[in-house]
């Protein structure tokens, strides 16, 4: 670029030559990507940015040129160390990531290591069913009632229409306390929880009554002396068995699936009139979709409400109770009762803590 | 209750090809239990009549054998005959008999073929009942009465072969479902066939009476009647198809005598009982026993009597316990040619009452426990001296006993709509007194004042449980089908979700299950021993304990008062199963005797008790409060890759009670004691402010071994309902400045509880202080004989401002001097 009338000394601005700033770049681009590690990058660096390096070597010359010649010529010279100095930057980011990448491989280790520093704790399946079918009906409105589970015989039997001297009672293979005719039981089923309910509540009530009830039945793969009920009762003005089908059907669908449904066949309960046996349709069933007795309801007998100082004139209710053993028994394919009873911490296991 | 189906069709008129299924389908749809339905026909292949036509005695056998010539068919001119050996010997020639032909296979699997036997050959086999299936005579074949089917007519018809047997479960309240009569009753109503009552009977008008009976306790007797019948052969045998229909019905065939009063029973529901005439001294009376009389029952045994008890007494006293067993005395024997049957009705509660006192439930019983149409009694007595004179060759006598006045189900009055109202479904109109009216009620409709349409039933005399409109609902409903009644979901009121308590139990059940406890639901018996073996003193409120009367193990009939024992039998399950490292839990109710316990009260059920009532009731019932409770054994932290495992300690079941009471939101005061089962010097006893709440620890090395239980088990037990509920919990003011931290480390005599001391340098720490943990326990030479180091880490802040390290300082030096104040605590060199 030097013109003719050139008064400096060609020889001291070689080092601006296009050629010479070409070969610098190239001689960077060479240079950098030699170097193995970041270390090694470092070090090339002077020689291709560092003052002496062609490109600042080149820059220093700039003042020699004619003035006019100046401008272009720093054009050139920044265009140079600004692309040596790009194709650092990509060669250092390059370096950095694998060097990243070689320190996090050699930090891996095995994730499939187990844990069972503390071995699980997990929540009896009952207590998991007794939650869901609370919460089930928590959600339809009804509240939890609970009551004592050693009962007097008022609560267990008199107030629900069990005659002293009827049939029914001895029926219930009941647990007496003694001494003989001590008047205490230990309860038969949730049924007391309903006159509880009955007297301690302001109508209308809407209760279920979860608990555990007491029979005297030898244990075995079927049958357990200690077991639990779920007791429903509701009472208001104006209730219908319609109201006691359709709230079957809702436990029913939420405990089974919405598929499920529930079948009545009259029967024979002291403290419901009219009773009914209650069948499930539960499309899991062992061997195929088909009904399963489930439980006992009716609507509530009319002495009873007035043993609990409630109008039958005026109100009137619907009650239902089922066995939650037996319903985790077909629910969940428990096959021997015992399982349910023993506490081997390798079938509550199986359960989990429960949502 | 078992039944053949043939018994029933009898009185109903059904269509030819009815199933003992749509039987059985009809009986549930209405609300009879079916238990199980059971088809007879189990035989198989050539069964026929036959007419014995030669017997040819053989006697060169050690029994006498019969070789017979049998004619199985063909014309009576051209009889086709097999020829047939027969051991028995209660038939002649002309008898037709029951022949099953080469090729038949009776039950049991057992295939009939021609043979050699008796050295002749046998094509064939004479049955007895009991070969059929149909019957427990072994002795004699089936003698078929003359004229009832010709020669090679098909037998499984005629011996009911064809026929099912329909078991039920009847319910307490359906006492007239104990007969053939109730039973086609409901099967024609649920069918809608027509019926023919077996009690529709004529019962002879008769002017006096049998023999003098006096009802001395009308509450007792509301009827009885006796009618005789003489000369009756004690050695008649009860014929087949009696016997059969019996057998059936799963009773035994005895004599003719008891079998008619057994077979008019299960046909009518009243029980019956023969007396041996001639052996009843004198007039009779009914009465209550007087406390210490005795009777030799039927079966042998002699029972005292009870005041309460309803016997039948003759000249020499108590002859009979009333519906419940006659007396051995007054039996029908081998002798007894003069009969006496009585029908009675016995008040259904004293019948209870005795059977449960002696303990012997009857056929007889289960049916007066329940109820028996009192208007029966003159009809079965009838009938059954009938049966008695025709088939034992008697004579019935002129006259009747009848006394005592049965009283009639009083009408029931309802409005016309209350089934539908109570069903939630609009019945056709004329429904409910249609179907009042089917189940025998006598119907009157009317309207009240206020123009609502009643209807009043008078119930049927069968049906003393129909005493409320609620009773007549269900007819009327059951009847219909509760298949039409249709599915509506109420709408509760919003309720209030779960209670607190309720809340609470989940928190802490998912808190110990998150912290590796396993939950288990042990039953709440235990024994005087295991109280033993746990150590407590005589004075230790978990003495004071509850027993039932018939538990199903008598040495564990004692109600857990803790709910220790069943969670330490659980560990000992786990144990004896192979595993080693256990932590349970669980959650119940335990019961907590008084010391004097009130009585329960007597508390009507017409009326809401008062207020006073439901009080006493309740205080009748000793405490029973939620307990928590929690035991160890093995290891708590596994070994592993990660490093050492731990045992389980006296800490862990500790840090246990401490989880319980995070989850429920409250904070223990822990203090040492000593209560048993636990270690004297590893218990810890729980407060939540001046309230004990519970304990925890490693327990007792004695109690380890009296129990079997694995070294070093821990435990804890806390009473839920005795830990207060929480408010909601204040918000804590929460600071964005930064915070100093100072250790210091406090040297006191070894006894000096950690707990306390924290408290003491917490308190004296003053406002700033926000949090002392107490980081490292020492104790050796550099701190001195008795003596130990407890190094806590402080940290403080102010509310409003960065702490200066000054301000910070003297905080701390505040704490020390409190420190050194309680404790005479000194600053670790």
């Amino acid at each position: 670029m030097s013109g003719a009338n050139d008064p400096y000394d060609p020889k001291e601005v070689v080092a601006l030559a296009p050629e010479t700033l070409e070969r610098a770049v190239d001689d960077a681009r060479k240079a950098f990507a030699a170097a193995a590690d970041l270390e090694e990058l470092t070090a090339a660096k002077p020689a291709h940015l560092g003052e002496r390096s062609p490109v600042l070597t080149a820059r220093r010359e700039i003042g020699a040129l004619p003035p006019k010649a100046r401008a272009e010529a720093g054009k050139r010279v920044n265009e140079t160390r600004e692309a040596i100095q790009s194709d650092f930057d990509q060669r250092r980011a390059a370096l950095q990531a694998e060097r990243d990448e070689r320190v996090l491989r050699e930090e891996a280790v095995d994730v499939t290591l187990p844990w069972e520093r503390v071995p699980a704790g997990a929540r009896h399946p009952m207590t998991q069913l007794i939650e869901r079918i609370s919460d089930t009906f928590v959600g339809m409105g009804w509240e939890v009632a609970e009551g004592p589970e050693l009962e007097t015989e008022w609560f267990n039997f008199d107030a629900l229409n069990f005659g002293k001297d009827h049939p029914a009672r001895t029926m219930q293979d009941t647990f007496h306390v003694a001494p003989e005719g001590s008047g205490l039981v230990l309860r038969t089923h949730t049924s007391p929880v309903q006159v509880r309910s009955l007297l301690e509540r302001e109508l209308p009530v809407y209760v279920v009554c979860p608990g555990r009830t007491f029979r005297t039945d030898e244990l075995d793969s079927t049958h357990t002396p200690v077991f639990h009920q779920v007791e429903g009762l509701a009472v208001d003005k104006g209730l219908t068995m319609a109201h006691l089908k359709g709230t079957l059907d809702a436990f029913a669908r939420a405990m089974f699936g919405e598929d499920s449904t529930t079948r009545l066949r009259p029967s024979f309960f002291p403290f419901t009139e009219p009773s009914a046996e209650l069948d499930v349709w539960f499309p899991e069933k062992k061997g195929g979709a088909g009904w399963v007795e489930w439980g006992g309801c009716g609507m509530v007998n009319p002495n009873v409400l007035r043993a609990c100082g409630v109008d039958p004139e005026v109100h009137s209710g619907f009650a239902f109770g089922m066995g939650l053993e037996r319903t985790l028994q077909f629910r969940n394919g428990i096959p021997d009762m015992r399982d349910m009873v023993e506490g081997d911490v390798r079938f509550t296991r199986a359960f989990g803590i429960g949502a | 209750m078992r039944i053949p189906v043939s018994w029933l069709a009898e009185h109903l008129e059904l269509a030819e090809d009815t199933s003992a299924e749509t039987l059985a389908e009809a009986f549930v749809r209405i609300g009879l239990e079916v238990e199980e339905v059971t088809h007879l026909s189990t035989v198989r292949g050539p069964l026929v009549v036959g007419r014995v036509a030669e017997i040819e005695e053989l006697t060169e056998f050690k029994k006498p054998i019969r070789y017979c010539r049998v004619e199985v068919g063909g014309t009576p001119d051209a009889p086709d005959s097999r020829n047939i050996i027969c051991g028995a010997t209660n038939f002649s020639e002309g008898a037709l008999v029951v022949v099953a032909l080469p090729g038949t296979v009776l039950p049991g699997e057992f295939e009939i073929t021609a043979r050699k036997t008796y050295g002749r050959r046998s094509e064939g086999m004479i049955c007895s009942t009991k070969e059929l299936g149909v019957g427990e005579d072994h002795d004699g074949i089936l003698v078929l009465p003359p004229g009832s089917a010709d020669p090679g007519t098909d037998a499984t018809g005629v011996v009911g072969l064809d026929d099912a047997v329909i078991e039920l479960a009847i319910t307490p309240d359906r006492g007239y479902c104990f007969s053939v009569r109730g039973l086609a009753r409901e099967l024609s109503n649920a069918l809608d066939v027509p019926y023919r009552d077996p009690a529709a009977r004529s019962v002879p008008v008769e002017e006096r009476s049998s023999r003098t009976v006096e009802i001395r306790d009308a509450s007792a007797c509301s009827r009885f009647v006796f009618r005789r019948v003489s000369g009756v052969d004690p050695t008649a045998p009860t014929p087949w198809w009696m016997r059969r229909r019996l057998a059936l019905a799963g009773i035994r065939s005895l004599s003719l005598a008891v079998d008619v009063t057994n077979y008019v029973m299960l046909e009518l529901g009243q029980p019956l009982h023969a007396w041996d005439a001639a052996k009843l001294a004198g007039d009779v009376v009914v009465r209550r026993a007087t406390a210490g009389e005795k009777l030799t029952t039927l079966d042998g045994v002699e029972r005292v009597l009870d005041p309460d008890d309803v016997v039948i007494c003759d000249d020499s006293g108590p002859v009979s316990l009333a519906g419940v067993m006659g007396g051995a005395t007054t039996e029908i024997g081998a002798d007894s040619h003069d009969v006496l049957l009585e029908a009675a009705n016995w008040d259904p509660a004293s019948i209870a009452r005795a059977i449960r006192r002696h303990k012997l439930p009857s056929e007889a019983g289960k049916r007066f426990e329940r109820g028996v149409d009192p208007a029966v009694a003159p009809v079965a007595t009838e009938r059954a001296a009938q049966l008695l004179a025709r088939f034992g060759d008697g004579t019935i006598e002129a006259g009747r006993t009848d006394v005592g006045e049965p009283s009639a189900p009083a009408p029931v009055t309802m409005p016309l709509a209350l089934p539908d109202k109570v069903a939630g479904v609009h019945y056709e109109r004329g429904v409910t007194a249609r179907r009042l009216n089917q189940i025998g009620c006598g119907i009157e409709v009317s309207t009240s004042d206020s123009g609502v349409g009643l209807v009043t039933a008078t119930p049927p005399s069968w049906r003393p449980d129909l005493t409320q409109p609620a009773d007549l609902v269900e007819e009327v409903l059951r009847l219909e089908g509760y298949h039409t009644i249709p599915s509506v979901l109420p709408s509760a009121p919003g309720g209030r979700g779960l209670e607190e308590t309720q809340l609470r139990r989940r928190a802490v059940s998912r808190a110990l299950a998150h912290d590796g406890y396993v939950e288990v639901l042990p039953f709440p018996f235990t024994g005087q021993d295991t109280l033993d073996k746990l150590g407590l003193a005589d004075d230790d409120p978990r003495r004071r304990t509850l027993s039932v009367l018939n538990g199903l193990e008598t040495e564990r009939s004692v109600l857990a008062s803790t709910l220790l024992p069943g969670l330490l039998e659980t560990l000992q399950r786990n144990v004896a199963r192979g595993q080693r490292d256990l932590a349970l839990f669980h959650l119940g109710q335990v019961v907590l005797a008084e010391e004097e316990p009130p009585e329960v009260p007597e508390v009507g059920v017409t009326e809401r008790p008062s207020d006073e009532q439901i009080a006493a009731l309740h205080a009748a019932l000793p405490a029973q409060p939620t307990h928590v409770a929690a035991v160890l054994a093995g290891r708590r932290e596994q070994p592993g890759w990660w490093g050492k495992g731990r045992d389980a300690s006296w800490a862990d079941a500790i840090q246990a009670a401490r989880t319980v009471a995070e989850a429920a939101g409250v904070e223990l005061t822990i203090a040492a004691d000593d209560l048993a089962p636990w270690h004297p010097g590893r218990c810890a006893r729980f407060q939540v402010g001046e309230t004990v709440v519970g304990y925890a620890g490693e327990l007792h090395p004695k109690v380890v071994e009296a129990l079997g239980l694995p070294k070093r088990t821990c435990a804890m037990e806390l009473d839920l309902d005795a830990v207060p509920l929480t408010d909601e919990r204040p918000a804590p003011q929460v600071s964005a400045y930064p915070p100093v931290l100072l250790d210091v480390a406090l040297v006191v005599d070894e006894s000096v509880p950690a707990s306390d001391l924290a408290e003491v340098v917490r308190s004296g720490g003053g406002a700033l202080l926000e949090d002392v943990r107490l980081f490292d326990v020492y104790a050796g030479e550099r701190v001195g004989a008795g003596k130990k180091s407890l190094a806590f880490a402080l940290r403080l802040r102010a509310p409003d401002r960065t702490l200066t390290q000054d301000e910070a300082i003297e905080a701390r030096d505040a704490a020390i001097d409190a420190a050194k104040k309680h404790f005479d605590a000194t600053l670790r060199a």
